[in-house]
Order: C-alpha cells, then structure tokens, then sequence
C-alpha cells in the first residue's frame, strides 16, 4: 500500500472527512456572515458571541425546561434570531448610511457585552451537553471510527447551506432582497417594505449561528469564549471566499476545514495559520476573493 | 512590692494605647486571573479564600490589620509585572497570592524579590519557581508540574500502560508538563510512543486524537490544561478511544473541569490534586463554608491560598514584620499543620512539600451529587511527589 509523505492512505481518509466535519461548521457561520454583509453591508462582528448564545440557549433548554435536542435545533435558531432582530431594530438599523467600521465597532462591543455577561452568570470552564441518544456510538468506516453525531453534522450543515444559497439566488423573495440592497428606494417604490425585509434577513443570519451553536453543543466546550476563539478563523474563510458570496462563504467553509485537517497530518504546529496564510495568499492575487465580484 | 504593681500599671497604661497604634497592617494582593481560561480555577474564589484565611486566623485580635484586594492580570506577564509594581511602590501590598499561569508568576517572583516582599503562588505549575529561576522570597504552595507528572505518569504506567502517546499543548506549560512526564514514563519503564503538538488554546482534537488511535499507544497524556482538556476528553469519548482500549491520562486537572465534563464522560479519568473537598472531616468543613461563600466547591488553587495566607500571617504575626527576607525566613524555618493540607514545610527553595493525592473519577452511578466526582486511589508523600532540592537549579540554595 503506498504512503503518501509517510502517512498511510487510511490516516489520511480519516483525516479528510474530519477536515470536511470542521468545514461544516466553518461554512455555517461563514455563511450567516455572507448572508449579513451581502444583503446589510455589515461586518458582523457578534456572530462568534451569537454561535456561543446558541449553545447556551441550548443548555438552558435542556437544562431549566427539559427541552431535547431536536427541538432546540428548531427553537435556538427562532430565538436567537429574535434576539438579533431586536438588535437591528434598536442599534444596527441607525448604522446603514455611516461607514462599515461603525456597524463593526457595535457589533463588537455587544459581543463583549455578552460574552462578559455569560462569564459572570456561567463562569469560564463549561457546561455539559450530552449528545442525543439516537446519534450516539459511531460507525466503524475502516480507515476511521466515525461518530453517528459527526456525521450528522455534515448532512445538516450541507441542507441549511444550499437550503440557504437556494432560496437567496433562486427564488423570487431571494430575487427581492438582491434587489433591495442594490437599490433600496427603488424596490421600496415597487411596493416592498424593505426595511422589514432587511430587518429579518439580519435575523436569519443570526439565526444560522444559533443553528451551528446548537451543532456544537454537544462535541465542542460549552463556554462563553467559544465564539470568540472561532469567529476569527471564519472571518477569514468569509474574506477568502469573497465578501458576500453566499457560494463562497458555502465553498470556502468546506474546502477550508479540509485543508486545516491536513495541515494538522503534515504539519500539526501550522495548523493554527494556514488559513490565515492561505487569506494574505488570496489578498494578494485576488483582493476580491475566491469567489467574490470585482465592482 | 507596692511600687512594682504601681509601675507595672502605669507601664501598662502607658503601653497599652501605643501597643494599639502599633498594630501591623498587612496588605494582601491576589493577583490572578478573573476573565480568562482559568477564572474559575483561581479567579474571585481566591480572593474568598484569602479573606476567609484573614478571618479564620482571627488577625485584628492578633494586632493585624489586614486588607485584601486583587486584580486580573488576564495571564500576561506585562500586566502582572505592571499589577506588582504599582501594588509594592503605591499601594503598600506586603504580599502577593495566587498568581496562575507560569509566565506570569515568574515576572511577578523577580519584582517580589526586588521589592523584597513575599510571593505565595498557589495557581502556577512551571518548576522554575523554585528552580532555575527560584528567588529567596518566592513561596510555591500547591502543586507543580513535576508533582502532577509522578502522580499521574508513575501510577498509569505502573498500573501496566505502558505506551504513551502526548497531546501537548504548544507553549512553555505544555512543553514542560511532556518532558516531565516522559521522564517518569521511562523511569517507570513506559516507553513514549509518540506526540503532537496542538495549537493553544484548540477547539476540535479529532484530528490529533486520530493520530493518537493510529499510535497504537495504551494511553494518551494529555498535556494540556482547563478548556483544551476538557474539549479533548469530550472528542475522546465521542470518538470512541476509550471503547478501543486506549485510556487517557489528564496530567493537569482541576475539579472544576471534572465538574464541567460531568462524571458521565470524565468517569475512570486519573487525575493528581493536592486537595479534594471530600477528603476528610476538615476539608469537608472548610469546603462548605466555602461554598456558602462563593456558590461552588473550592478548587486546590483556592485552597492553597487559604492555607498560605494562614502560614504567612502566623510569620508575620511572629515575627511583628512585614519584611519579605524575615518572613520567608520564618515561614521556611517553621512548619505547618493545617486543615487542607494536613502536615507540611517550605523548603529553603521556597516548595511547599506537602502530600499529593492521585483520584479516579467516579462512575455516574457512584457518584452522588454534582460534585461528588473522585475516589482517592493513593497518596503520595510529599517527600517522594516533588523533585528533590538538589540539582534544581537554585541558586542560593546551591550556594549556600
């Protein structure tokens, strides 16, 4: 059997598929974040502390009210999204007309402002969430035990994803919206309540880091810092991708996290850069991005 | 006679006033983390402990004053170095506590021995406190990395694992904590397998727990500490390493992560600890005051506070000084019997050598509360669970 720079080919499947679970959750976030600046013109900066109230809101659920996993993946997203909604309504929505640094300066310090309150409440170490019974044990893949959870993972970050980009450039509503943050007077004189709409759309890209808050409940620390330490890392994938670009954010996610699985074969100590390595690359021959349009 | 009693009387009335104005005043700075990885660990619980240690000694009866205040040095050794600093020259803090995260703790020991004050760290474990880098009036209370390398890495391998694969994390703590364990593997006639090096601090191990699979070790040692620990013991289980015959061996530990994982993933988890709430009468006691305090079960970092603040205001107490030098020397000179940590002594390097204890932790089923997490597999005497003093590397000791 042949070896690929010294490391078995089963090792390496192995490694792949967990670099495409980790994409998952790249690409969901990322996503979330596309879907916000594409259509709002907003860097959100909160979406790491909003991926982190998904996993809390989560925890209480269970916790405080007994609610399962399956239907907090259905509420967390609803009720995070409110939370964002109320945002928008009360602070972002006076931003639209300035520069983007003032949306980001907000978004910033709200996610201080939660992650702080969270700390205090819930302290730093964590909180258990157990994986739901029928997704528990694994398959054995022969080249790799793989959860049944991790598996999940992937199957639901792939239908929201393409659920998403489908909606947002197939549909007549993802048509209006397009349209909308192209030329906002315009579509409101064809009748369409734009701010309404816009409103919502931060709402649903808040909504998808609740969404991916709940898919990492149950593998990853629950605790108030772990947006923080992730929500770098996706800027990147976003700004590799291309600003904006739903396909891009989708694509990149995935592509993303199997290249940062390989690094961790060939060069574990790298594994913490070579994203960042791959954005300066990306920067360089094409500021746009992957994926992004040059206007 | 007549006229000694009148002397003595007037002595006293004399004395008495001035002996009031002569109380000492102490200033007690815990200086720790209150925001980051380890606030819970250490954080305002240290400070409880400080200021039940303060109450507990009885200090104002004793002719102290005494005031605790703290900071957050977010475990950065430019804040730390500022915090102490502007807490010796401004502030009048006679001694500064806890102090977790190695690279703070040394600056900290460096400007305590300058000001010529105490260091009493009980949150930090690089051996370098009281070795290459030791300082006469640095006093290193709870644990340290070569403790916590004898207590888990002799019993692992003794118990029969014998191939060990590391998870380190990558910086000077995690470094450390591999090279020290590795040694006692090899003295115990383990054999290391493998190792890598993760980024600090690591959300997703899957990857490197692959590698660890692949190994073919008995056991993975987990260098690494507080929110990287807790994520790797959770992907562990969930990628089903325990099922496959492989163990883990969590080198550094605190309660507080046992808590956090829940006894259903962290159960048979060996872990060393100088303290455990339950592990006596005392510890019990203490512990639940501790708890109506501060809301949670107290960590062996908060322990440690509490126990060197005791030792520290019984020299100051003794000595009627607040001098870095005369206290320190008084503190090594005397030992201790406390309630946390029973019997014990400060070495002339400045380690506390008190016993270790080794845990497993408990099955759901046996466990009957939230915290009620360890059964205590052995204890470890002081004497054997820390490196001998010679051939540490400390200076004045070696000297003299």
């Amino acid at each position: 059997m042949f070896d690929l720079l010294g490391i078995p080919p089963q090792v390496l499947m192995g490694q792949l598929l967990l670099g495409l679970i980790n994409g998952s959750f790249y690409a969901v976030l990322s996503l979330g974040l596309a879907v916000i600046f594409g259509l709002l013109n907003i860097i959100n900066f909160s979406h790491g502390a909003q991926y982190m109230l998904g996993a809390f809101v989560a925890w209480m659920l269970l916790e405080y009210l007994g609610i399962n996993y399956w239907w907090a993946l259905i509420l967390v997203p609803v009720i995070v999204g409110a939370t964002g909604i109320i945002l928008e309504k009360l602070a972002l929505r006076r931003l639209y007309h300035l520069d983007h640094l003032y949306g980001l300066l907000l978004t910033f310090g709200v996610a201080l402002i939660i992650q702080g309150l969270f700390r205090n409440y819930y302290g730093i170490s964590g909180l258990p969430y157990s994986i739901p019974d029928q997704l528990s044990g694994g398959q054995n893949l022969g080249f790799m035990f793989l959860p049944n959870y991790r598996g999940w993972v992937v199957v639901a970050s792939v239908i929201v994803c393409f659920g998403t980009w489908f909606v947002i450039e197939k549909t007549r509503l993802g048509a209006y919206l397009r349209a909308a943050t192209e030329n906002p007077t315009l579509v409101g004189a064809f009748g369409i309540n734009v701010p309404l709409m816009i409103m919502l759309t931060y709402g649903f890209g808040v909504a998808l880091a609740g969404f991916a808050g709940v898919l990492a409940a149950p593998i990853y620390s629950v605790n108030p810092n772990m947006g923080a330490d992730l929500i770098i890392v996706v800027f990147a994938v976003v700004v590799i991708g291309g600003m904006g670009s739903i396909m891009g954010a989708i694509v990149t996610g995935f592509g993303l996290g199997v290249i940062e699985g390989l690094t961790k074969v060939f060069y574990p100590a790298g594994s913490a850069v070579v994203i960042f390595v791959i954005m300066a690359i990306v920067l360089m021959i094409k500021p746009e991005g992957l994926f992004g349009r040059n206007n | 006679m007549k006229k000694t009693v009148i002397g003595a009387l007037t002595l006293a009335s004399f004395g008495l006033p001035a002996m009031a104005q002569d109380n000492i005043e102490v200033t007690l700075g815990v200086l720790n983390d209150r925001s980051g990885v380890y606030a819970d660990l250490s954080g305002e619980g240290s400070v409880v402990a400080a200021r039940m240690a303060v109450a507990d000694f009885d200090a104002e009866s004793k002719g102290l004053d005494v005031e605790v205040i703290s900071a957050d040095h977010q475990n950065k050794p430019d804040i730390a170095s500022n915090i102490a600093r502007q807490w010796y020259d401004q502030d009048g803090v006679d001694a500064i506590l806890d102090v977790p995260t190695s690279s703070t703790a040394l600056a900290v020991a460096d400007i305590t021995a300058q000001a010529n004050k105490i260091l009493i760290d009980s949150g930090a474990g690089s051996t370098a406190l009281t070795g290459e880098q030791c300082q006469p009036t640095t006093i290193h209370w709870t644990y340290d990395t070569a403790a916590l390398a004898k207590g888990t890495g002799g019993a692992v391998t003794e118990r029969g694992d014998k191939k060990w694969f590391f998870l380190t994390a990558d910086y000077a703590f995690g470094h450390s904590l591999e090279e020290e364990t590795m040694k006692i593997v090899e003295e115990s006639g383990g054999e290391v397998v493998g190792s890598v090096r993760h980024p600090f601090p690591a959300t997703d191990f899957s990857s490197f727990l692959l590698q660890a699979q692949a190994s073919g070790a008995d056991v993975i040692g987990l260098a690494n500490a507080g929110g990287d620990t807790v994520n790797a013991i959770k992907q562990a289980a969930e990628f089903g390493v325990t099922q496959s015959g492989q163990s883990l061996a969590a080198l550094l530990m605190f309660i507080t992560d046992v808590h956090a994982l829940g006894a259903e993933t962290a159960q048979g988890l060996v872990l060393t600890e100088a303290f455990y709430w339950d592990h006596d009468d005392q510890t019990r006691e203490w512990s639940a005051r501790f708890e109506e305090e501060f809301g949670s079960k107290p960590t062996m970092v908060h322990a440690g506070v509490y126990s060197g603040t005791m030792h520290y205001l019984a020299g100051v107490e003794a000595t009627g000084s607040t001098d870095g030098d005369v206290v320190a020397e008084w503190m090594k000179a005397n030992e201790f019997d406390d309630p946390l940590f029973g019997k014990g002594y400060v070495r002339e390097d400045g380690r506390v050598i008190h016993d270790m204890h080794l845990y497993e932790v408990k099955t759901p089923d046996e466990s009957t509360g939230e915290w009620d997490l360890y059964n205590l597999v052995s204890t470890i005497p002081g004497e054997e669970a820390f490196l001998p003093m010679e051939g540490s590397g400390c200076a004045f000791v070696n000297e003299s």
